[in-house]
C-alpha cells in the first residue's frame, strides 16, 4: 500500500491503495464515485473514461501510482446545479437506453468538445465518430449521441465566449 | 384469479399522513399462495398512484428497466387517462412485491401488451375518483365535470387542482372497473408524444445506481472462477498463496447445487444451477479480480463439457447431406415440385453462430445472508439488476431454504439485458459466498466471466430448397433446420414454431429439424428464433426472386396474398394486410428499385415476431476490398399505437445498430468445452462510425399496442446481406460477415 493525494473533480483525496490499482477501482470502491463504469478492464470499450487535465483516459488501466494530474468524473462535470450543455443535449435528445456507456460517451464528448472550442470550432460527424470510437454502446443510441454532441457544441462554444478559456 | 371473486373487493383507496390519494390495487396474498398460475393472470390488476397536496403525482413504475424504456411509458400511460399533466409526474421504480405488482417480469417486448388496459384502468380509477371529489366540494354534477392538466374543470370554467382534490379524492369509492370509461385516443396528449426518459438526469450526471454500483455497510467484494472446460467441478486450489495477497480476506471452493436451478417459469427450468467453482473475497474489486488472475486451481473434468464449434459445423452437413430429421410439417407436394422439370429450384446451406450478450454491464449480485437472532428465521437481502426478480426468491428458497418472506430483493437499474438476466445463476453464486460470511458481498464478474459464463444465443444450420414455377411464383418452400437440444429439449431459441414465413401464408412447405446435443448452456437472446430465422428465411426468399427473375418486393408482398389475420384476434398471428403496409411504406419511403451507384445496393427484409410487424430496407456501399458501409436503413413498424415515440424511434434504431454489429462481428466459438472468446478484442462491438442513418416510420393502426424491445431486430440482417447481393452479387449465407471477408467500417 502507498499513500497518494488525487485531485479529483476539484477536491484533494488522501488515498491509501495499491500502486498498480487502476484509477477505476479507487474512484468506485474507495471514492465511492460509481458514475465511471466498469465494462471490460481491457480498455477497449470506454465505459470508464474520465479525463485527466482534460485529456480523455480510460481509467481500467491507468495506474494509480501513473496519474499524474487532476481527475475530474462524470459527477464532476456539471458546474454546481449548472449541467454541462453535453448533459442537457443528452437529456434533451433523450440518448440513453440502459444508460451504463453513457457516461463514458458524455466524458469522450466534453473532450472533444474543449479541444473544438480551443480551435473555434464546431465538430463534424468525422470528429465526433473519431473521438467517441473508443466507447462501445450495445443499446445502440450512437444516432442520438452523435445529435446530441452537435446540440451541445454550439452551447459549449458560446458559453465559452469571454471566459478566457 | 378464483372463479367469482370480485376483483373490486381487491382495489383500495387509503389516505396518506398528510393528506393525499393511494389507490392501490392488491391481490390478496393467499391468491397467490394458493394458486401460482394466478400470478400471471391476476398482474393485470395491480398498481398505484399517488397525489401530494402539493400537486406531485407520483406514479409507480412497475417493470425492471434494462434501457427499454418502460420507467417512462407504463407510466405515461397512467397519467393520460388520469388527465395528469406529465410535468407534475415523479416516477419511482416500484419495489420487488408480486402481491402489489404481480409478474415484475421485463422480457419478451411484453411490457407494454400485457400492462396497457391494467395502466388505463388504473389511470381512469384515479380520474374518476378526483372527478369524485370535485363534485363534492365544487356542489356540481360530475358530468359537468372534465379532468385535464391536473385539474378538474367545470363547464363554467372554474377549477380544482388535482393537488387541493387529493384528500377527499382519497376519500372517494373505487369505481367498479366495469363502469370505467377511457379517453378517446384523438384526444391524447401524453401518448404518442416524445417524452426523454425520466432516468435520463441522473444518468448524464453519473448518479443513478446500477447493481454494480451497489455499497451498502460493511460490504466486501468478490470474484468467482469456474472451470474454462463448462461443468468442472474445482477440487483443489493455491490457497495459501492467494489468501496471501493483499487486499484478500477469504478464498474457498464453493461445490455445484442443482437446486438453484429448479424453477417454476418452465423455459428457464434446469438453467441457472450453481456451477462449482472459487470464490475469493477481499476489501477491494481490484485485488479480487488481480488474485482471481493469480489463481491455479485443479479442476475434476470427467463431467465437464466437450463441445467443439468446428465439430457441430462438419456434423451439421453431414445431417444437411443426409435429410435426416424429425418431419415437423409437411404438405406432401414438395419434392414433387422440386423434381418437376417445369420449374427452377435452388438449395442453400444456411449457418449462423453463438452469440454472447455482452451486456455493458458485466453480471453482479450483492448478498448479505443473515443468520436468525434468537432461533429466529435466517434471511437475506439482495441487490442487483434483474429482468425476473422474482426468480431470485425462488433461487434462495431452492438453494438454502429461507421462505421468500425472508428474502428482500432491491431492485436496481439494468445496464442492458437482452434476456441475460433473465436467469440468475450469478445471483446464486453470490448467495453461495454470502452463506459462507457474515458480511455483505459483492460480487462482480469479470468481462471475460461475462462472456465464459453466458448462456448464449445458440448457433444453427439451415439447410433450404426451393422452387419457383416458369410463371416465376413460389412452387415450394423447403426448410431443414439443423439446432441445438440441451437438458433433453431445443434449447431456447433453437428450431421453429411453424408459424413463420413463408410458411403460415404459403400451402406447400415442408419442415424438417433436427437436434445435435450440446453441454453449452443457451438462453434467450433478443428476439430468439426470430433473429436468426430471419436472416435465413427473408434471405432465401430473395435467393427465389432472383431465381423467378421477379423484384424483391412485388413478390415478398405475392407471398402474403389477401389481407387476412392467420388467426382472428390473436395477436401472436401475422396479419398479412398489415405485414403489406409495413412493406409498402418502406419501399415508398426508400424509393425502393432507384437507381444506385456501381458498388452499392439495396436489400429488404420483413419479419413478424412479438406481434409486431416490420420491414426494413438496407442501402450498403461495398468496396473492392469487401469493407461495406450501411449507409441508410429505412424501418416501417406497425406495433399499433405508439405510447412514447422518443422511447420507441430508439428501440427501433437501437434494434438496427445491434442487429448489424452483431451480424457483421460476432462469434463464439468452444473448442473441447472452452468458449474461445475472452474479451472485446476478441468479440468487438460495432463503434460510432459505422453507424448508418436510421430512418423510422410507424404505421399507428388501430391495433393493441405491442412492444418494440425486440422485433426490429430480426429484419436487418437478411436486409443487410440482401443489399450486399445487390451490390456485389455475393450471397451471404453466413454469420458474421467478418468470416465471410466483409469488413463493416
Amino acid at each position: 500500500m502507498a499513500k497518494y493525494t488525487l485531485e479529483v473533480n476539484g477536491n484533494q483525496h488522501h488515498v491509501e491503495a495499491r500502486p498498480d490499482m487502476p484509477l477505476l477501482w479507487l474512484l468506485r470502491d474507495k471514492l465511492k464515485l460509481t458514475g465511471t463504469k466498469y465494462g471490460c478492464g481491457v480498455a477497449q470499450c470506454g465505459a470508464c473514461t474520465v479525463h485527466v487535465d482534460g485529456v480523455a483516459m480510460r481509467s481500467c488501466v491507468l495506474p494509480v501510482s501513473a496519474v499524474s494530474g487532476a481527475v475530474t468524473t462524470i459527477e464532476g462535470l456539471a458546474q454546481g446545479s449548472e449541467l454541462h450543455p453535453l448533459q442537457t443535449a443528452w437529456i434533451e435528445h433523450d440518448v440513453p437506453q440502459c444508460g451504463y456507456c453513457q457516461a463514458g460517451q458524455i466524458m469522450s464528448a466534453a473532450a472533444l468538445l474543449e479541444q473544438k472550442r480551443a480551435q473555434d470550432s464546431l465538430p463534424s460527424d468525422e470528429d465526433i465518430d473519431t473521438a467517441l470510437a473508443g466507447n462501445y454502446c450495445r443499446c445502440g443510441t450512437y444516432t442520438r449521441i452523435r445529435a446530441a454532441v452537435h446540440t451541445a457544441a454550439s452551447f459549449y462554444n458560446a458559453a465559452g465566449q469571454g471566459e478566457g478559456q | 384469479m378464483k372463479p367469482g371473486m370480485n376483483r373490486r373487493t381487491w382495489l383500495k383507496s387509503t389516505a396518506l399522513f398528510g393528506g393525499g390519494l393511494l389507490l392501490e390495487l392488491t391481490v390478496p396474498a393467499g391468491v397467490l399462495a394458493e394458486e401460482p398460475d394466478a400470478l400471471v393472470k391476476s398482474a393485470d390488476l395491480n398498481f398505484y398512484v399517488q397525489i401530494d397536496p402539493s400537486g406531485q403525482i407520483t406514479i409507480y413504475a412497475p417493470n425492471p428497466e434494462m434501457g427499454q424504456g418502460v420507467t417512462t411509458s407504463l407510466p405515461m400511460i397512467i397519467a393520460e387517462e388520469m388527465g395528469a399533466r406529465w410535468d407534475d409526474v415523479v416516477v419511482q421504480a416500484a419495489p420487488v412485491d408480486s402481491s402489489r405488482f404481480g409478474l415484475q417480469g421485463s422480457g419478451g417486448s411484453f411490457s407494454i401488451p400485457r400492462r396497457f388496459d391494467e395502466m388505463r384502468r388504473m389511470g381512469a380509477s384515479a380520474r374518476e375518483m378526483l372527478v369524485g371529489a370535485a363534485a363534492l366540494l365544487m356542489e356540481v354534477d360530475r358530468q359537468t365535470l372534465q379532468a385535464r392538466e391536473s385539474t378538474v374543470v367545470h363547464t363554467s370554467g372554474r377549477s380544482m387542482t388535482f393537488g387541493q382534490l387529493a384528500t377527499v379524492a382519497a376519500q372517494q369509492p373505487v369505481p367498479e372497473p366495469e363502469f370505467l370509461s377511457f379517453k378517446d385516443p384523438r384526444a391524447y396528449t401524453i401518448i404518442g408524444t416524445r417524452v426523454s426518459g425520466v432516468d435520463n438526469l441522473v444518468v448524464a450526471t453519473g448518479l443513478s445506481n446500477f447493481g454494480i454500483d451497489v455499497d451498502v455497510p460493511d460490504m466486501r467484494y468478490a470474484t468467482y472462477t469456474r472451470c474454462p472446460r463448462i461443468g468442472g467441478v474445482a477440487l483443489g486450489f493455491n490457497e495459501a498463496e492467494i489468501k496471501g495477497l493483499p487486499g484478500i480476506t477469504h478464498a474457498f471452493i464453493v461445490a455445484p447445487d442443482e437446486r438453484s436451478g429448479k424453477a417454476s417459469m418452465g423455459f428457464l427450468d434446469g438453467l441457472a444451477v450453481l456451477r462449482g467453482g472459487v470464490a475469493i473475497v477481499g476489501e477491494d474489486t481490484w485485488s479480487v479480480m488481480d488474485a482471481k488472475n493469480k489463481l491455479r486451481v485443479k479442476w475434476d473434468e470427467s463431467s465437464a463439457s466437450a463441445d467443439e464449434w468446428t465439430r457441430m459445423v462438419s456434423r451439421a452437413r453431414e445431417i444437411a447431406a443426409a435429410g435426416s430429421g424429425e418431419l415437423r410439417m409437411d404438405s406432401g407436394q414438395v419434392d414433387a415440385q422440386l423434381a418437376n422439370p417445369d420449374n427452377r429450384t435452388k438449395e442453400s446451406f444456411y449457418q449462423f453462430p453463438y452469440v454472447a450478450h455482452i451486456c455493458m454491464e458485466p453480471m453482479n449480485c450483492t448478498a448479505h445472508y443473515i443468520k436468525g437472532k434468537n432461533g429466529g428465521a435466517d434471511g437475506l437481502e439482495i441487490w442487483m439488476g434483474s429482468q425476473f426478480p422474482a426468480q431470485v426468491k425462488e433461487i434462495a428458497g431452492n438453494m438454502l431454504g429461507l421462505k421468500p418472506e425472508n428474502v428482500k430483493v432491491n431492485l436496481l437499474r439494468m445496464g442492458g439485458g437482452f434476456g441475460r438476466r433473465a436467469i440468475h445463476d450469478f445471483a446464486a453464486e453470490a448467495m453461495a459466498i454470502a452463506r459462507q460470511v457474515d458480511f455483505p458481498v459483492k460480487l462482480t464478474w469479470t468481462r471475460t466471466d461475462d462472456i465464459h459464463n453466458d448462456f448464449f444465443r445458440a448457433g444453427g444450420f439451415e439447410n433450404m430448397q426451393g422452387a419457383v414455377t416458369p410463371e416465376g411464383k413460389l412452387a415450394a418452400w423447403d426448410q431443414h433446420y439443423i439446432g441445438f437440444e440441451r437438458l433433453g429439449r431445443p434449447v431456447i431459441g433453437s428450431g421453429l414454431r411453424g408459424n413463420e414465413l413463408p410458411m403460415v401464408a404459403f400451402a406447400n412447405s415442408r419442415i424438417r429439424q433436427a437436434m445435435i446435443k450440446i453441454d453449452t448452456p443457451c438462453g434467450a437472446w433478443r428476439a430468439p428464433g426470430s433473429n436468426t430465422n430471419a436472416f435465413v428465411e427473408q434471405s432465401f426468399i430473395h435467393e427465389l426472386a432472383e431465381l423467378a427473375g421477379r423484384d424483391h418486393l412485388e413478390f415478398l408482398l405475392e407471398l402474403m396474398g389477401e389481407p387476412r389475420w392467420i388467426k382472428e384476434g390473436d395477436i401472436a398471428a401475422l396479419n398479412t394486410g398489415r405485414a403489406a403496409d409495413v412493406i409498402k411504406l418502406a419501399g415508398e419511403k426508400a424509393a425502393w428499385g432507384k437507381s444506385m451507384p456501381a458498388g452499392s445496393g439495396m436489400g429488404l427484409a420483413f419479419y413478424f415476431c412479438h406481434a409486431a410487424h416490420v420491414a426494413e430496407i438496407a442501402e450498403v456501399s461495398v468496396d473492392a476490398q469487401q469493407n461495406f458501409h450501411v449507409d441508410k436503413v429505412t424501418v416501417a413498424v406497425d406495433v399499433g399505437p405508439i405510447v412514447n415515440k422518443s422511447g420507441a424511434i430508439n428501440q427501433v434504431q437501437g434494434s438496427v445498430v445491434d442487429g448489424l454489429s452483431t451480424m457483421a462481428l460476432q462469434q463464439i466459438t468452444m473448442r473441447n468445452g472452452e468458449i474461445e472468446q475472452d474479451n472485446f478484442h476478441q468479440y468487438p462491438v460495432m463503434r460510432i462510425g459505422a453507424t448508418p442513418q436510421i430512418d423510422v416510420h410507424f404505421i399507428q393502426s388501430d391495433n393493441p399496442p405491442t412492444g418494440l424491445g425486440e422485433p426490429a431486430l430480426p429484419p436487418l440482417a437478411p436486409a443487410v446481406a440482401n443489399a450486399i447481393y445487390a451490390a456485389t452479387g455475393t450471397r451471404i449465407r453466413t454469420m458474421p460477415l467478418s468470416e465471410a471477408g466483409f469488413k463493416l467500417v
